[in-house]
């Protein structure tokens, strides 16, 4: 295998006019001859089938949900980053791309970056014109705010809603295609392989959950837009359906999965309250505008936190980092929150926890000023925990949130293996080793919207792709290879269901891969999940047949991928010998506690290629060169 | 975490193994239920008691679990989304509920969202109406600049207002008549408060409503269940204006439509 990242050469400001310029393209009669199959219907998947069918591709889009709309992008609360400088404050996309690359602590592709910052104010203008109703000031333009990482306001925000807002603009868009017959949509279909044909993508193969049937659908591209894998950890902020298991399948078929030990943990959510939760709730960490975090300074205070006095309050953030504060980027706020917890300094009934108090700044603002800003989040706060966040401080704990990892594509966001594209949060693309808040639904969209559209183009009109349809025997290979996985899982008479195998595999990811991994856990976690999936096979119940609308059966396929994948994600934490954003060696850190990174060795993506079933994956690397910033150590004191 | 004040309740679920079954209640006793845990987390608990038992779970649908997806939708003890105001029912917690309770779980009963088994509905009919005029028709490309079109801050406001629906069909399901029109008007207002919206705003309510009725939903007759269900506190002004859009749809006909 041979990482191609295919960055244009010239200056980075001109590299992706140049490259447009030189793609290939395919003339409007023609792009009606090619079928491209889009898998997820999130902000990257939305924006693609929609602006892919508008140019004229015949479209057929893939979700898993019972409508295109509920993709989990609906979930993202804070905003959307740009590089507009409405507020006057000197931002450019040169600041955008430095705070972008240094965010992501110098572990992603500068190119790319780059490219990204350029399109993002094309984003607010494309969803402007859609009718997202974003937040305005009194003299009718557009509101910013600042978000955590960045120093200035370049986030643009609709309420507490951001992401349902960008998402229903994108959804409108793919529906009006679908009106105009240029998009078929697919709904309650899960990806369970992808087709090759002589070494490039070719179609897909999808069980109908409703029906249990599995359906082939051949074409000329396929774009996985199918999210991260933040439920390896089991307990995370997404969605139930999300999981890894269409990239997961894609890698086992020669796309290679880069980065994967690049996991974000979000510090702002509503901590776990017992053994029967299924998912933790994030809340924006605009919060953190307004609210300071603080834990008691005595360890075991129990007193409940109106009565510990101003001089008994340990603001970290405000003390470790007093240039950021509050707004440390989110694996700094949650590393902090740890390193409290951990000295036994957390609060609440179990001590996972640290308080957000809004007290001070309904004080400055008043009260009505603070509800018009996140009414939204304290009631969300008050349904699930019972609490007036507004009197009492609210409790959060940190939660896997985002994955900054995902399958390695190059610069036309192409995987390496050809025709197969790879968009959003599934790909590797772009946030380094942490993402800044605000910037997921930007690189969906600028990859959907703004990027797939042209270089898709460059690889249809690069030809070589004779006619494969469904009778290929590449689909027939796929089907039953599916068939004889699902039968398995289906023929095992044990005792434990899939949520309870996934719970056990989330839990030991979280306490040895989670929030600070070492050398011994890794090596722990390494040899326990070869025992956990050998007593999956051997001890699963799953209920019922193929033939019926079966939610254990999709549990138990989604969690006999997370159990193979999760393998893989410690064997990239392990070869790391490096702290670096989302990922924190214990061991590597400086005197001072904070991330220690290694330039000398370390400054490379790994991309992990499949080998073939029980043979351990082979690592490659993509060397990083930074031509126009200097690599620095990350500092936000 | 004590466990004093843990209750035992007993939920009496609709269950339909497919669309031509007919149907039946079922009663599971659920012990140990703790205050803190969600509704769905209590469902969750349950059907991972009967799989482990071999018996088929309850089928329902959920996704974010944070009320934001539109994905869950259940009637409990007749109320749509539960007795929880302004909340789905993924927000809905069981401290809501006493020791020694009968729960009732119902499916939405709607004409246009048939069973697809349990307790899961398909409601792709809400799709279909936004495909015929839910967006402004504006190709991916370079539009003018997003600060070229200035949107009063009120309107901006009453726009996101109706633009927080979730489309889960709460306000179908509440209705005696089975209408969409809180749901089609939702779309409908946003579009028509902001400029964008405004080239297409005549068709775009005419084909919107045509596809309403032709999906099978009902009409308003200002019931209002549908606002007080409503998951997202979307008001029922929505649908005036809905209506008014429609009478102003055929004055302008001429104009607007050859």
């Amino acid at each position: 295998m041979k990482l191609e990242a295919n960055v244009p050469t010239g200056p980075i400001e001109k590299k992706w006019d140049q490259h447009r310029f030189e793609l290939k393209l395919v003339s409007p009669n023609n792009k009606r001859k090619f079928d491209i199959l889009v898998v997820g219907t999130g902000l990257a998947g939305a924006s693609a089938a929609a602006s892919l069918a508008e140019m004229g591709y015949n479209v057929k889009a893939f979700c898993i949900q019972d409508s295109p709309r509920r993709a989990h992008s609906i979930a993202a609360q804070g905003g959307i980053n740009a590089a507009k400088n409405y507020t006057n404050e000197g931002d450019s996309i040169h600041r955008l791309f430095y705070d972008t690359i240094k965010g992501g602590d110098y572990r992603a592709r500068e190119a790319n970056v780059y490219r990204l910052a350029q399109v993002s104010n094309s984003i607010i203008d494309q969803c402007v014109a859609q009718g997202v109703p974003f937040a305005r000031e009194y003299g009718g333009t557009l509101a910013n705010r600042s978000f955590g990482g960045a120093q200035l306001q370049r986030t643009f925000y609709a309420r507490g809603q951001t992401g349902q807002q960008l998402l229903l603009g994108a959804y409108g868009s793919l529906m009006r295609q679908v009106g105009r017959g240029t998009v078929q949509i697919f709904p309650r279909r899960e990806m369970v392989d992808l087709v090759v044909v002589d070494g490039r993508a070719r179609g897909i193969v999808v069980r109908n959950l409703v029906t249990g049937k599995l359906e082939s659908y051949a074409g000329h591209a396929v774009l996985l837009c199918t999210g991260g894998y933040a439920n390896v950890f089991y307990l995370s902020t997404n969605a139930a359906s999300c999981s890894v298991s269409a990239a997961w399948q894609s890698f086992k078929r020669g796309a290679a999965f880069a980065n994967l030990c690049y996991t974000q943990i979000h510090p702002t959510c509503i901590p776990r309250s017992g053994e029967h939760q299924a998912k933790l709730t994030l809340m924006s960490e605009s919060l953190r505008n307004d609210g300071r975090v603080w834990v008691p300074k005595q360890k075991g205070d129990r007193r409940p936190p109106n009565a510990i006095p101003e001089e008994e309050r340990d603001y970290y953030l405000e003390r470790r980092y007093p240039s950021f504060g509050n707004l440390v980027p989110r694996d700094v706020a949650s590393r902090a929150a740890k390193a409290v917890i951990d000295e036994g300094r957390g609060v609440g009934s179990t001590g996972f926890a640290v308080y957000l108090d809004f007290r001070d700044s309904i004080k400055r603002k008043g009260f009505e000023t603070i509800k018009s800003e996140y009414g939204n989040l304290f009631d969300m706060y008050q349904l699930i925990t019972d609490e007036d966040g507004y009197r009492v401080p609210m409790r959060i704990f940190p939660a896997p949130h985002y994955t900054m990892g995902g399958l390695w594509v190059d610069y036309n966001l192409m995987t390496t293996l050809p025709g197969l594209f790879c968009l959003g949060e599934a790909n590797f693309s772009d946030h380094g080793a942490n993402r800044l808040g605000a910037s997921a639904l930007m690189q969906g969209l600028a990859d959907g919207y703004f990027i797939v559209p042209y270089t898709l183009g460059g690889y249809i009109a690069g030809g070589g792709l004779g006619v494969v349809n469904e009778s290929h025997q590449a689909f027939r290979d796929a089907e039953q290879g599916a068939v004889a996985r699902i039968n398995r899982l289906l023929s095992s008479k044990g005792k434990r269901t899939p949520s309870d195998f996934h719970r056990q595999l989330g839990e030991l990811m979280w306490t040895r891969c989670g929030m600070g991994r070492n050398e011994t856990g890794l090596k722990e976690a390494l040899a326990k999940i070869p025992e956990i999936r050998e007593e999956f096979w051997k001890n699963l119940i799953v209920t019922e047949t193929n033939e019926t609308f079966n939610q254990t059966l999709e549990k138990a396929m989604r969690a006999a991928d997370f159990l193979e994948f999760a393998e893989l994600l410690v064997r990239d934490a392990l070869e790391r010998r490096e702290s670096c954003g989302g990922h924190f060696r214990e061991e590597m850190r400086t005197e001072e506690g904070e991330a220690r990174r290694d330039d000398e060795n370390f400054s490379y993506v790994s991309a992990w290629e499949h080998l073939g079933d029980g043979k351990t994956p082979v690592m490659h690397k993509e060397s990083l060169r930074f031509e126009y910033l200097h690599l620095a150590q990350r500092s936000y004191k | 975490m004590s466990t004093s004040g843990r209750i035992n309740v007993t939920v009496r679920v609709w269950r339909q193994a497919g669309p031509d079954d007919p149907g039946r209640m079922v009663a599971y006793p659920v012990p140990d239920v703790m205050p803190d845990m969600s509704f769905l987390e209590m469902l969750d608990v349950l059907n991972e008691q009967l799989v482990a038992k071999g018996l088929a779970p309850i089928a329902f649908d959920s996704d974010c679990r944070e009320g934001i997806c539109g994905t869950c939708g259940l009637v409990v003890n007749g109320e749509v989304h539960g007795p929880e105001e302004h909340s789905t029912v993924c927000q809905l917690h069981m401290r809501r509920f006493n020791d020694g309770d009968v729960i009732t779980v119902e499916p939405w009963r709607v004409k246009a969202f048939p069973v697809v088994k349990d307790l899961v509905v398909d409601r792709s009919a809400l799709d279909r109406i936004i495909q015929k005029g839910g967006f402004v028709s504006v190709n991916t490309g370079a539009p003018q600049d997003a600060n070229a079109t200035i949107v009063p801050k009120a309107d901006a406001e009453k726009a996101m207002d109706a633009a927080a629906c979730i489309g889960c069909g709460a306000c179908v399901t509440a209705c005696p008549n089975g209408s969409a029109m809180l749901f089609t008007g939702a779309k409908v207002s946003q579009l028509a408060l902001l400029p964008q919206g405004d080239p297409e705003r005549a068709r775009r309510v005419v084909d919107m409503v045509q596809a309403m009725d032709r999906e099978g939903f009902g009409n308003c007759t200002n019931e209002a269940e549908c606002e007080a269900v409503c998951p997202k506190g979307i008001k029922i002004t929505n649908i005036a204006r809905l209506n008014r859009e429609f009478v102003r749809a055929g004055l302008w006909a001429h104009d607007e439509q050859e």
